[in-house]
């Protein structure tokens, strides 16, 4: 005791810790399971580093040919680049190294992952509105970063699928007006496949993606400590205050337990289950190709955007050769990622609220936001869906046609389809907690009325139950109204329009009055 | 600040106040704000965890999580012992899983160990209950705000940024210029040539010889029976000192061999094969993946990277999937001692289009 006082003493007096401990240390962290989402995310990351920075001691970047000499039977003899060659070493070689391989790996799925279901978690709870706005904008950059970083890092081994995912990355760049063709040379280093791809690679993926993704991460951090963490509503919560544990110790307990579960399950799938079995795909070589070559998941959706083009979109201009088969899901992907960044600033406006909401909905409450999300989620399933579609034929024992037909159909037409259905859930879900919140839930018991007439008694909720269906944010679709000079905006009329589209259909939150009438 | 959530009464009342105050603040926009909103019941009676109500309860809490926590120390142990007890034996695959299982299931119970304990400790023997923290708005308050302003205006005050177009002006040029050279040094990413003119041309000439990948021995017509398939790289491909892959990518070739009768060619490509032996570029036209997988019974190949079709029997175009160009079709014959050999290097740019490909 005596020197932990001595050492805090010490510390203090050279860093002024202790205003950080005054300032961080009891902060209040509400508590919800999905609230563990960017949690996973986080620590999955942190393995990510641990196990990268092992792999870094034995992994050599280079494209040099060699004749394999390793322990692999099957491959010995045949020529390759050092990077699969090391990569083979790794997985053969050295004791745990394949253990860390292959915990990398699932922890870079898991990261991804994680990301995706934490932001679908944000997006669906609206707590990207102000004022976390910028920070939905910073989590959406690491997502980004994580899929890039994913896919860095799969290319590294050189062998031959993702010798693949390099070919089709450079099938691709070649697409792009104008420069494509130059793009590609400088980007490889050469012609397809060149010698400096993977080193170009190797420094992207160790050192300047993590270092861009690290900051980010830290200004996300940031931005949470500033912002505070949201809360679901609940009997004492409110806009203005955080309920729930304090970071000294509960929280700290919690969540660093929590990592080490994290961390746990991703060793125990390492161990348990192979990921990325390089050596049964032998070295790249840009003639062979294996029947069923599937990217990793999370590139999945842009993979899968190239699958689902139809035949024939290619025109020549003035003798320019103008790719759409390539550009069309090129293009499309951006957009579709810039409409989930920049989705925020679109509800702000559409709302003109102004206020901080520190309150997460639940997603029934906002019927249009969610069911543009149950949009957005389709058209990614179905994209997603679409770079297994080989898989799914030989499978199911379909036609590839049909299966391609299928999914075309499925992303294009399915995201309507789930807007109107979730739409109409999420205002039936809301009709009944209002009907529940007025006039109680059905408690099972039937009872015989003098009369002979039978009923079922409803019970009513208490105060604190009813709170949770109740206490909801209400919007109206804005009026048109000439400004100070008589005149009506376009930009108004398409807010208003904007507005009617994301509020006209609306239950309102049951009030005091109507409460205290249905009890008489 | 901060206080402990006691007894639901007052916490109500806390919160309800809380709620109005919150609410005159910013423009609310097409939100409705209605004066007989339900009020916040506040906080709930607290409830007791079992190990709050029973001390037996709370001591074999403590011993699980104790427990929990040397169970981790015995894992790490055990992964160590893994690591020198599953060695891995050259010429013995199987030895690779078992380090990596037992390694792993080590480690794994060195981790889960501690995360599972100290979360039961967290949940089953700390302080329980929920503590309360204000929210402050994000914005500085007016008074901060207005210092941060003065302090801009004394900076450019006493540095004149404003009144000081020129200067500033200049600085402002000055920053757009300076990262252009960052931008030229990576000209030598890639080397002088122009890789247009690359794109446009393959190893494949007049007289060069078919040969099998990956093995480089010559094809003689008579080998190719009908319904058969080769995988062709050009004589000498397997010789070259460097670019061999580079020229693989390109001048990669399916050689396939239909009947007669099957085979509808082009006026102008009549004498592109030889005896219904046809020779097509195996770089997908779509985004250059090895089209490398034939259906002999329907003469169609498919990309399995993104399932583009092509009929070879009616000069490889498209018949579904998302490439929109045929493939390009290598002109052979035979030579004089009967090996299949290039009349000419094809005669488009083979693989994934690009915008100047057409000029």
């Amino acid at each position: 005791m005596r020197f932990t006082g001595w050492a805090a003493n010490y510390i203090d007096e050279r860093t002024s810790a202790s205003t950080a401990v005054k300032a961080l240390g009891r902060k209040i962290f509400p508590d919800h399971w999905s609230f563990m989402l960017g949690e996973v995310a986080l620590y999955s990351f942190v393995v990510i580093l641990l196990s990268g920075t092992f792999l870094t001691f034995f992994f050599d970047p280079s494209m040099t040919e060699v004749e394999y000499e390793g322990s692999y039977v099957p491959l010995q003899g045949i020529p390759m680049s050092v990077a699969y060659h090391s990569s083979l070493d790794i997985s053969f070689e050295i004791r745990g190294g394949l253990l860390m391989r292959q915990v990398h790996h699932w922890a870079a799925l898991l990261f991804v992952a994680s990301i995706g279901l934490h932001m679908l978690r944000v997006f669906f709870t609206g707590a990207f509105r102000k004022p976390r706005e910028l920070n939905w904008v910073i989590g959406f950059l690491l997502f980004v970063l994580a899929m890039a970083l994913g896919f860095t890092g799969y290319s590294l081994p050189d062998d031959l699928l993702s010798g693949n995912g390099l070919r089709i990355i450079d099938g691709m760049i070649k697409a792009v007006p104008l420069a494509g063709g130059w793009i590609s040379y400088l980007l490889f280093g050469d012609e397809f496949p060149g010698t400096d791809i993977i080193p170009r690679l190797y420094v992207l993926h160790i050192l300047l993606l993590p270092a861009i993704l690290v900051a980010l991460i830290g200004a996300h951090m940031v931005l949470l400590i500033v912002n505070k963490h949201t809360q679901f509503a609940g009997p004492g919560r409110t806009n203005d205050n955080v309920v729930g544990a304090p970071v000294m110790p509960v929280f700290a307990a919690k969540a660093g337990g929590f990592f080490f579960i994290v961390f746990g399950v991703i060793v125990l799938i390492a161990s348990l289950f192979t990921i990325n079995p390089i050596w049964n795909y032998g070295p790249y070589d840009p003639s062979p190709v294996s029947a069923g070559t599937q990217p990793d998941w999370y590139i999945g959706f842009a993979d899968g955007a190239l699958r689902l083009i139809p035949p024939g979109l290619e025109i020549v201009v003035f003798g320019y050769t103008v790719s759409f088969n390539v550009l069309i899901p090129l293009v499309g992907l951006l957009v579709f990622l810039a409409a989930a960044a920049l989705y925020p600033f679109l509800e702000a406006w559409v709302t003109g609220d102004k206020r901080e909401h520190h309150i997460a909905e639940r997603p029934r409450n906002n019927p249009t936001r969610t069911a543009i999300g149950a949009a957005g989620v389709t058209f990614y399933a179905g994209l997603w869906a679409a770079a297994s579609s080989d898989l799914i034929a030989t499978h199911f024992r379909l036609s590839i046609e049909g299966v391609i037909h299928t999914l075309q159909f499925v992303t294009v037409v399915g995201p309507f389809i789930a807007y109107f259905v979730t739409k109409r859930v999420c205002l039936a879900l809301m009709r009944k907690d209002r009907e529940i919140a007025l006039h109680g839930y059905e408690s099972g018991r039937i009872v015989r009325l003098p009369g002979g007439e039978y009923i079922e008694v409803h019970e009513q909720l208490d105060d604190y139950e009813r709170w949770k269906l109740v206490s909801y944010e209400e919007y109206q679709p804005l009026m048109v109204r000439p400004d100070a000079r008589g005149r009506i905006t376009a930009r108004q009329r398409v807010r208003a329009s904007m507005s009617r589209w994301f509020f006209e259909d609306r239950i309102s939150p049951v009030t005091q009055r109507e409460l205290e009438s249905q009890r008489h | 600040m901060m206080a402990d959530v006691h007894g639901g009464a007052t916490g109500g009342e806390a919160a309800e106040t809380a709620v109005e105050k919150h609410a005159s603040s910013a423009s609310p926009g097409v939100a409705v704000e209605r004066a007989d909103r339900i009020s916040n019941p506040g906080f709930p009676p607290e409830r007791q965890r079992v190990t709050d109500l029973d001390p037996a309860k709370e001591r074999s809490a403590e011993r699980t999580v104790s427990g929990l926590f040397l169970l981790s120390v015995v894992g790490s142990v055990l992964a160590v012992v893994a690591y020198v007890a599953f060695p891995i034996v050259e010429g013995d695959p199987s030895t690779i899983r078992l380090n990596n299982l037992f390694l792993g299931l080590g480690i794994t119970l060195g981790l889960l160990g501690i995360g599972i304990g100290a979360v039961h400790w967290s949940k089953a023997l700390m302080h329980g209950h929920e503590l309360v923290e204000e929210r402050h708005g994000t914005r500085g308050s007016d008074e901060t705000r207005a210092k941060a302003v003065e302090i801009f205006q004394a900076g450019n005050a006493e540095s004149g940024f404003t009144r000081r177009s020129l200067v500033r002006n200049t600085l402002i040029g000055a920053l757009v210029a300076t990262p252009i050279p960052a931008i030229a040094i990576f000209r030598d990413l890639a080397p002088a040539e122009d890789p247009i003119a690359l794109l446009k041309h393959t190893m494949w000439e007049e007289g060069v010889r078919l040969t099998r990948d990956p093995s480089g021995t010559p094809i003689k017509a008579s080998d190719v029976t009908i319904g058969a398939a080769f995988h062709v790289i050009p004589e000498g491909l397997a010789e070259l000192e460097s670019h061999k892959l580079e020229e693989k990518a390109k001048a990669a070739v399916l050689l396939m061999r239909l009947p007669l009768d099957r085979l509808n060619e082009r006026e102008d490509r009549k004498d592109w094969s030889y005896d219904g032996i046809v020779a097509y570029s195996k770089i997908c036209t779509h985004v250059g993946c090895p089209v490398a997988l034939y259906e002999q019974q329907t003469h169609h190949l498919l990309c399995p990277c993104h399932q583009s079709e092509f009929d070879v029997a009616n000069h490889a175009e498209v018949i579904f999937g998302p490439a929109a160009r045929p493939l390009p079709q290598l002109p052979i014959t035979v030579d004089e001692e009967g090996y299949l050999v290039a009349k000419s290097d094809f005669t488009e740019p083979v693989g994934p289009s690009f915008w100047e490909r057409a000029l």
